[in-house]
């Protein structure tokens, strides 16, 4: 699976035009010779892709076509981190936040509580993120100066704050819908009309009975949420000036830095295998219907 | 059903505004008034000017035409990708399903967006470039939705129904499934159009999205998100139009899902990776 | 027996319960009155839509409110009225006092919960039990509900028991706490005739032991003869009878109870064609009696010497079972085992058994609509397995099948006389387009449906409906053979009655020749000729439907027929 989508990557990487060493101004032929042969660029296709394949088995995601003298490890060893660290954050704030929304929206269908839940969801999956960084920006940081308006320093708290924030956004708006959608479903089921048939409070009902099946498809939706706030955000990166791994995205793929594009697609399909794995497991333990299958 | 009625009374305000609003405008979208940079809404100038003194009313309605154009051609191209890629595997089913929708796994996988940006890069930032691009990026969902849909009606009785009577598989198809499949894709559809908006609006951010002198409200939010202290206006209005659209969508999306096909509701759709 | 003036367990006055939707107001109960005395059980009888399953519902207060709504009425229930109880106090009778048993044992148990926690759950919560102790007498439960093995199965979720446990784990959770009142919703609908008799039996014997009072609800009349001492009859939201069990069987009162008793089949004396709710009440509720035309008895008459027209030789349906990383065939199922009998023209022959007996597939395979693994279909001379698909095409037009559910046998986006028109527009579309529409009129009519239907959609048909226009489609093309898979199973009682009525009317007049599978053994045994008795995928016994109930010679044959309710 990783192979199939890395040889995916680099044959359609390859099959675009231009090249990373391609600028405003021609290079001396001898001097693009140099850099080819450098970077081996000069053997055919087919060689190149088996040299990637054979360093990438040992480790060696290569040198990075941009960032002379870094490797695509180093690159991605100095990032990764800080994105794993914002991404984790902001996955543990919109499950909260968001399993909290679904749950009083769904438990106070069609009145108030829910519209409200619903209104601040449908928000949210409507505003472009680099807006809401802004607006918080703006608001907290520059008007009441609560928290510092950019930087990482580190990944100080208070530098967390605010990117969490803006990153959790959309991702709180879509699991509130989820669950606000499955635990209305649920509370349909013959088997809830069993449970408060036993005398069972509201609130048990509700999080004893219904809430484990209703979080079956949140289940679902947070693989790859997961690889997408992990992995890092290039807006929030670049307003809050974070050393996060989303930059590399972009800018490899702008400057055609192969080595580097494919470096972080290959981290990012581990990612998704680790993280479908945990959630096959998180599935099975929740429904344990999937287990005789 | 007030959700379906408030969505489609949001987006057809929406669409009228857009369409007729240009008609009363005293500017166009290029010019520059040098005199008046960055000013706030008055009666010349309703929304107020950008920056760069140009009027933001026009801008703004000309670059809701652009966007919701983008938004339905782009939902085309994924629809129709999707819907027959879906169908021919849901029809097929077995080996040849099981190979399809691997392939669709692995293209998840990849860093379709990435591609997207290196097509814009190199082809440039025509427009129908972009539609393409982003509905090739997007039909995904609709093709698993579509291949699900297909498979439980396979398997209907009236589908063997029909093959009881003698129906050739075509027809089966054009008369059975497919009509059955229109509620379910109209709804995703609508739920797609939001989407393309939202992702040309990030394309926006990197300046690889609408150029000038076209604009969108993606591009437009940009520009004025930039400015924000400065000329506030400059993002409100813009901001106000987009968010309002998707709500819309939103709106109607959900709307038309809970009437039509309330066993679909929890169908976990993966989010697009644009943040 | 003794009758001291006590007070009722239970009381129902005057109860009302509407429904408030955005379409209008449904009367879902109107003004129904009844009681349950201590150690009583009552059966309450009507059909789907009646307002039985509302009322059994309200006692508890388990119906959603909104739409749900009681506008009026009393349930006194040991001299509190539920309908004004606090939610709290309420609390305290659910479950302990009063318990429910529902009709669906696949889906009222929680699947992510182990059964011994979810009858544990109640006793820790009226008892105040420990846990240990809760899942001790779990276990104790399950033992007296009659499930082998309760120590292993106490541990088990409830997808890994089969329908008949599952209903007795609900009964288990249901009289955990010893209830007063015990109320049972449809409990055997869902299960198969011979756990239906276990499953009554052990309620029964419950109801003794811990002697309770119980309201049974139920749409056949047959299940609470053994079971109930008295019944009330609902019949369009309204209370229509109240009598002892005895006095309803022997002689009911209102034409509709009288109706009801007629339009199911007995093992025994039928007549000609079954009676129905309308031969003994009209539209508007006069009563009438029906003509000694239509009391004339049932005689079936010799088709042994009839050509044949269908002929089964070895027939055998695998499914195999694949696991591992690519799919290797582990095992098979064996749907359909080796299965050979010939079927003659103008004859029924019955296929009985119980679910996942292979039915339903050995009449998929004879059409040819499911793949057989071996074995040869001959349907007049012609091997079904050997044609083309355009010669395939053909045949089928000679060959039908009607399906089991009313629901999905019609697409929901084609309107009725599309519907009926499809196979004519693939088999006689040289006729030309406006006789065929002329057709489609005739069997609209022939089944009993007006013509100025044809423009609507199923949605707003009643399953009985849907049920005529499935079946005036698969006559559309003049077939000569028709499979009826269950297809009266999902029906009220009165309706399958008019659906019998319908068939065997269309048999005589068209000449056809069916196979009629079914679960049910007193509707094959009226309508069919001979018999064929299934189990595992085998026929196990094939005889003339008159040798197969007087004389069985199988033991599973004589279980089945044991396990039919002794109501009549």
């Amino acid at each position: 699976m990783l192979w199939l989508i890395l040889t995916l990557t680099f044959f359609l990487l390859r099959a675009a035009p231009g090249g990373p060493f391609d600028q405003e101004r021609e290079l001396p032929p001898e001097v693009e010779q140099l850099v080819a042969q450098k970077y081996q660029l000069d053997q055919p296709l087919h060689q190149q892709y088996a040299n990637y394949l054979k360093s990438v088995l040992s480790g060696d995601l290569g040198p990075s076509f941009q960032y002379a003298d870094h490797s695509v490890n180093q690159l991605i060893g100095l990032s990764l981190p800080v994105s794993l660290q914002i991404g984790f954050c902001a996955l543990i704030f919109s499950l909260f936040c968001g399993l909290l929304l679904g749950i009083i929206a769904a438990s106070y269908a069609d009145r108030w509580p829910d519209l409200v839940a619903m209104i601040v969801a449908v928000i949210g999956i409507s505003t472009p993120n680099f807006v809401i960084a802004r607006l918080l920006i703006l608001w907290l940081a520059v008007h009441w100066q609560w928290l510092p308006v950019a930087g990482w320093q580190g990944g100080d708290w208070p530098y967390l704050v605010l990117p969490v924030i803006a990153l959790s956004f959309p991702y709180i708006a879509a699991i509130a819908r989820l669950v606000r959608g499955a635990l209305l479903e649920v509370l349909q089921q013959p088997f809830v009309r069993t449970a408060q048939a036993k005398g069972l409070t509201r609130t048990e009902v509700v999080f004893k009975h219904a809430l484990q099946p209703a979080l079956l498809p949140v289940v679902s939706y947070l693989g790859p949420a997961a690889v997408g706030l992990m992995t890092g955000s290039v807006v929030i990166e670049q307003i809050f000036g974070i050393p996060g791994m989303g930059r590399y995205f972009v800018q490899g793929a702008l400057n055609r830095d192969y080595t580097l594009v494919l470096g972080v697609v290959l981290v990012m399909g581990l990612m998704m295998l680790l993280f479908n794995l945990l959630v096959d497991l998180l599935y099975r333990y929740l429904d344990p219907r999937v287990k005789g299958t | 059903m007030i959700k379906l009625r408030l969505g489609l009374l949001l987006l057809s305000c929406l669409v009228l505004a857009v369409v007729i609003g240009p008609l009363f405008a005293q500017f166009d979208t290029e010019t520059i008034y040098w005199d008046f940079m960055a000013s706030a809404p008055d009666e010349t100038y309703w929304f107020g000017t950008d920056v760069m003194g140009r009027d933001l009313y026009i801008r703004t309605l000309k670059g809701g035409q652009v966007s919701l154009l983008v938004g339905l051609l782009a939902t085309v191209v994924s629809v129709v990708l999707g819907v027959v890629y879906g169908m021919v595997a849901g029809m097929a089913g077995g080996r040849i399903d099981a190979a399809m929708m691997r392939l669709v796994d692995v293209f998840y996988a990849l860093p379709f967006l990435f591609l997207v940006i290196l097509l814009l890069v190199f082809f440039g930032q025509h427009i129908w470039l972009l539609f393409t691009a982003i509905g090739c990026y997007l039909w995904l969902d609709m093709a698993r939705i579509v291949r699900g849909q297909t498979l439980v009606l396979k398997e209907q009785a009236f589908v063997e129904s029909a093959r009881s009577i003698g129906q050739s598989t075509r027809l089966i198809v054009l008369k059975h499934i497919l009509p059955n499949l229109i509620g379910v894709v109209v709804v995703y559809a609508t739920l797609i159009v939001p989407q393309v908006i939202m992702i040309e609006s990030f394309l926006s951010f990197l300046g690889l999205g609408i150029q000038e002198p076209m604009t969108s409200w993606g591009s437009l939010v940009n520009e004025g998100a930039s400015y924000m202290e400065l000329a506030p206006w400059s993002l409100w209005f813009p901001a106000l139009f987009l968010s309002l659209t998707l709500v819309g969508f939103n709106l109607l999306g959900d709307g038309l899902r809970d009437r039509w096909d309330p066993q679909m509701q929890n169908q976990p759709t993966r989010k697009s990776q644009t943040q | 027996m003794t009758e001291t003036i006590q007070q009722p367990l239970l009381s129902i006055n005057n109860l009302c319960v509407e429904f408030r939707t955005q379409q209008g107001v449904t009367q879902a109960v109107d003004d129904l009155s009844f009681e349950i005395k201590h150690g009583q059980t009552v059966g309450l009888v009507g059909e789907s839509g009646s307002g039985k399953s509302v009322t059994a519902l309200s006692i508890l207060r388990l119906i959603q409110e909104p739409p749900g709504c009681i506008p009026a009425g009393q349930i006194v229930f040991e001299g509190q009225d539920l309908l004004q109880l606090p939610e709290k106090q309420l609390r305290k009778i659910r479950g302990n006092d009063i318990s429910m048993v529902f009709q669906e044992p696949m889906t009222s148990l929680n699947p992510v919960f182990r059964v011994g926690y979810q009858i544990a759950e109640v006793l820790r919560l009226h008892k105040k039990l420990s846990k240990k102790k809760a899942w001790q007498r779990a276990t104790e439960l399950l033992d007296l509900v009659g499930i082998p093995d309760p120590q292993k199965r106490v541990r088990f979720y409830p997808h890994e028991l089969s329908g008949g446990q599952k209903q007795r784990v609900m009964i288990a959770m249901a009289i955990a706490c010893e209830p007063k009142l015990l109320i049972c919703d449809e409990p055997t609908t869902a299960l198969d005739v011979t756990i239906q008799k276990q499953v009554l039996a052990l309620l029964q014997r419950l109801q003794q032991e811990l002697s309770m009072s119980m309201l049974f609800i139920t749409h056949d009349l047959g299940v609470i003869a053994d079971l109930a001492d008295e019944v009330v009859v609902m019949y369009r939201s309204r209370k229509v009878e109240q009598a002892t069990t005895a006095e309803i069987f022997s002689h009911a009162k209102h034409p509709y109870s009288q109706g009801l008793l007629a339009c199911r089949p007995k093992l025994h004396d039928n007549p000609k064609r079954l009676l129905t709710v309308a031969d003994f009440m009209s539209e508007s509720g006069e009563a009438r009696q029906p003509s000694a035309e239509q009391l004339q008895p049932q005689i079936k008459s010799d088709k042994s010497h009839n050509p044949v027209l269908l002929e089964v030789n070895n027939l055998k349906t695998y499914f195999p079972i694949r696991s591992g990383l690519f799919g290797r065939v582990k095992a098979h199922v064996k749907a359909v085992d080796d299965v050979s009998f010939t079927v003659r023209k103008g004859e029924t022959l019955g296929l009985v058994g119980e679910s996942g007996c292979g039915k339903t597939t050995l009449g998929r395979t004879i059409l040819n609509l499911q793949p057989a693994s071996s074995g040869q279909v001959l349907f007049d001379g012609v091997d079904v397995f050997a044609q083309t698909a355009a010669n395939m095409r053909q045949l089928r037009s000679r060959m039908q099948i009607i399906f089991q559910d009313p629901f999905a046998t019609l697409n929901p986006r084609m309107t009725i006389g599309h519907a009926i028109m499809e196979p004519l527009s693939i088999h006689h579309a040289a006729v030309g387009k406006q006789q065929n529409w002329q057709r489609v009129a005739e069997l609209i009519e022939q089944v009993g449906l007006n013509p100025d239907i044809l423009n609507r959609y199923p949605h707003e048909f009643s399953g009985g409906q849907r049920q005529r226009i499935a079946i005036a489609r698969a006559l559309a093309v003049n077939p000569e053979f028709i499979v009826c898979d269950e297809s009266v199973s999902a029906l009220d009682v009165s309706v399958q009655a008019q659906v019998l009525n319908l068939l065997l009317d269309l048999q005589e007049q068209h000449g056809l020749t069916y196979i009629f599978i079914s679960h049910d053994l007193s509707v094959v045994n009226f309508i069919a000729d001979r018999v064929g008795v299934m189990n595992q995928g085998k026929i196990v016994e094939l005889n003339t439907a008159e040798e197969i109930y007087r004389n069985p010679q199988k033991p599973y044959t004589q279980k089945l027929l044991d396990a039919i309710p002794k109501g009549f």
